[in-house]
């Protein structure tokens, strides 16, 4: 009776062994462990640039502590790192850029949605794609070589003629600054906000659009108190989404807002962000002190891109699972 | 006609022509684009262009030959980096996947495509440049390559998925193993969309300036081997754009033209002919 267990033991041994053998020799296993691998290398890599960033900007940590966050001053020469204004100057050039894309942006994702016919929405929406692969040095460059001109000469004088009591458009007309940065990210952000909001619109079921109409609502009616609450959230994602990418944006950033790390009232004057002085003086820091505040700085661009990020996806998964779920992110 | 209802009429034309009017500017900035570069660049994109090197300041004519075989380098490193690791990673995903894993993988490769492009400019510095002391081609490619494996990783287990199971179950019926089954069956199915997937991130991260600024850096002449640092379009047309010279601003135009022309015949042909109803995994 005793060497029955044991008997039953060794054969589910040998047994279970040669299941492993005969799948490695079908190459079922080996495949299974080296896809494995790959697909872990995203997650180590993920990981190796958080332990990069944190250890590289040990020394700046370390040196100014939570004052890095409220200091002003940004001095290379004196060794004096304040991280302030490209805090700053970043979410100012982004909420302009919002304030710009996201009418600009649900309005023409409702058009496309739920009035234009489907062959001209689907002709519309491929070149609204293309706009997105646009890449943001070209942006830079249309905004050095047009829009600053432009900016200089008609947009800032008109604004301080006819806004010049509120302090946001005072001081001369550079052409450069906060408010054209914000005008370039929201044309670069724009195609982001149409295709995810589009897609969370036509996510939106047929009944809540008929049942609105049934009701006597007339189209616009139908859209606004119908579908677009209902797709709220998921639009919401649409904009977190951009969001993370203004916030990011470097070339087209870099090559107009000026690049003076300066806190001031003024929309019209130069400023600087967080991704524009990674830009221009990475290259160029000497010091290691130089060098780990700017990964510092790195460091909080990446925080911040990762916190709003998260909260996008949140957000469309919300939305895309209760519509029909057909909707792709 | 009651004037509320005469009222409800007009906000309905009113908002309805609005969202026209913002489809309308949203679709037009495309056009804007590429006619201000046609009209700027058209001009200096000559054959000199794509044979000859920059000439020094204050000489005028030359080309760009270094940037464009030098963005050519970089994106084939880019491809090496991010094709085997973003495709095999999908299939891993789409094929073998249990539950903890591909949650896991999938969320930090949506994690890593949210990461600012400078950020990984940084990383790429702090392993690729630090130890060796100098910029290269190499530190470059590895950048452009990791921002490519999360668009190839989500794409190709999107599109794997999409393979309808009866395949998968005829292969395996006909007694092929799950690799053989992959290799020979679920692949080829998928093989456009997977192919369209890794061209479009190419053509992406071919436009990518911020990540090369401090990894690859920029060269005025040939850059031989892979340990140098190179010259390469995007971070040309920066510079020269912000330079002071009249010469380089119509050389960055010229640039530029090429650069948008290449990223938007590589979006067009591969959506019209290769991914014909396929839905393209965006950002």
């Amino acid at each position: 009776m005793a060497t029955v267990p044991a008997n039953v033991e060794s054969a589910s041994v040998s047994s279970s062994s040669r299941t492993l053998l005969r799948r490695l020799s079908s190459g079922d296993e080996i495949a299974r462990l080296v896809t494995l691998v790959f697909a872990l290398t995203t997650v180590l890599i993920t990981a190796a640039i958080v332990q990069q960033l944190w250890v590289n900007s040990a020394e700046s940590r370390h040196a100014f502590g939570w004052r890095f966050f409220v200091s002003q001053e940004w001095d290379p020469v004196f060794s004096k790192f304040g991280a302030l204004p490209f805090i700053y100057g970043t979410l100012v050039t982004s909420a302009l850029g919002m304030l710009i894309a996201v009418p600009l942006g649900l309005g023409a994702a409702i058009f496309l949605a739920e009035l234009a016919p489907r062959h001209i929405s689907d002709v519309l929406t491929f070149t609204i794609d293309l706009l997105a692969a646009v890449p943001s040095v070209i942006y830079g460059l249309l905004g050095v070589f047009i829009l600053v001109p432009l900016m200089r000469t008609e947009v800032q004088p008109f604004l301080k003629h006819k806004l010049g009591f509120l302090p946001l458009f005072q001081g001369p007309a550079y052409g450069i600054g906060f408010l054209t940065a914000g005008m370039v990210l929201a044309i670069m952000i724009v195609p982001f906000i149409i295709s995810v909001s589009r897609e969370v619109l036509l996510a939106v079921p047929r009944e809540q659009r008929e049942a609105s109409l049934a009701l006597g609502a007339t189209r616009w009616e139908a859209t606004w108190k119908a579908v677009v609450p209902y797709a709220r959230t998921g639009i919401m994602g649409s904009v977190f989404l951009a969001l993370a990418r203004a916030l990011g944006e470097t070339m087209a950033v870099t090559m107009v807002v000026g690049n003076n790390p300066r806190i001031a009232a003024s929309l019209l004057g130069p400023g600087y962000s967080i991704a524009s002085v990674l830009a221009n003086e990475f290259s160029e820091a000497t010091g290691t002190l130089y060098l780990s505040a700017l990964i510092e700085l790195g460091l909080v661009l990446f925080l911040l891109t990762f916190v709003i990020n998260g909260l996008a996806r949140l957000l469309i998964l919300v939305t895309t699972q209760r519509g029909s779920g057909t909707a792709q992110v | 006609m009651s004037t509320r209802l005469l009222w409800r009429k007009t906000v309905n034309m009113v908002m309805l022509s609005l969202t026209g009017l913002c489809a309308l500017v949203a679709v037009s900035a495309l056009f804007f684009i590429l006619g201000y570069l046609v009209y700027h660049g058209g001009k200096d994109v000559n054959w000199d262009f794509f044979t000859k090197l920059p000439t020094p300041v204050g000489e005028s004519g030359g080309g760009m030959a270094n940037a464009i075989i030098g963005s050519g380098k970089l994106l084939l490193l880019a491809a090496l980096i991010g094709v085997p690791i973003g495709l095999l990673g999908g299939i891993y995903l789409a094929e073998f996947g249990g539950k903890t894993v591909p949650f896991v993988v999938r969320y930090t490769a949506d994690m890593l495509n949210g990461v600012p492009s400078i950020v990984i400019g940084i990383f790429a510095y702090a392993v690729a440049v630090m130890p060796v002391r100098h910029f290269s081609t190499l530190a470059g490619g590895f950048a452009l390559g990791i921002m490519t494996i999360p668009i190839i990783l989500r794409s190709t287990e999107e599109f794997l998925n999409g393979v309808p199971r009866a395949m998968r179950e005829g292969a395996m019926a006909l007694g092929a193993s799950k690799w053989k089954t992959i290799y020979g069956v679920v692949l080829p199915a998928a093989r456009n969309a997977i192919i369209t997937a890794i061209l479009l991130s190419l053509a992406r991260v071919a436009g990518e300036t911020a990540p090369l600024l401090f990894t690859a850096f920029g060269n005025r002449f040939w850059s031989p081997g892979w340990g140098q640092p190179t010259a390469s379009l995007p971070v040309m047309i920066y510079t020269y754009a912000v330079g002071p010279y009249d010469d380089w601003h119509r050389q960055a135009w010229a640039a530029g033209l090429v650069l948008l022309g290449l990223v938007l015949v590589i979006n067009i042909v591969v959506r019209t002919v290769l991914a014909r109803g396929i839905s393209v995994q965006r950002s």
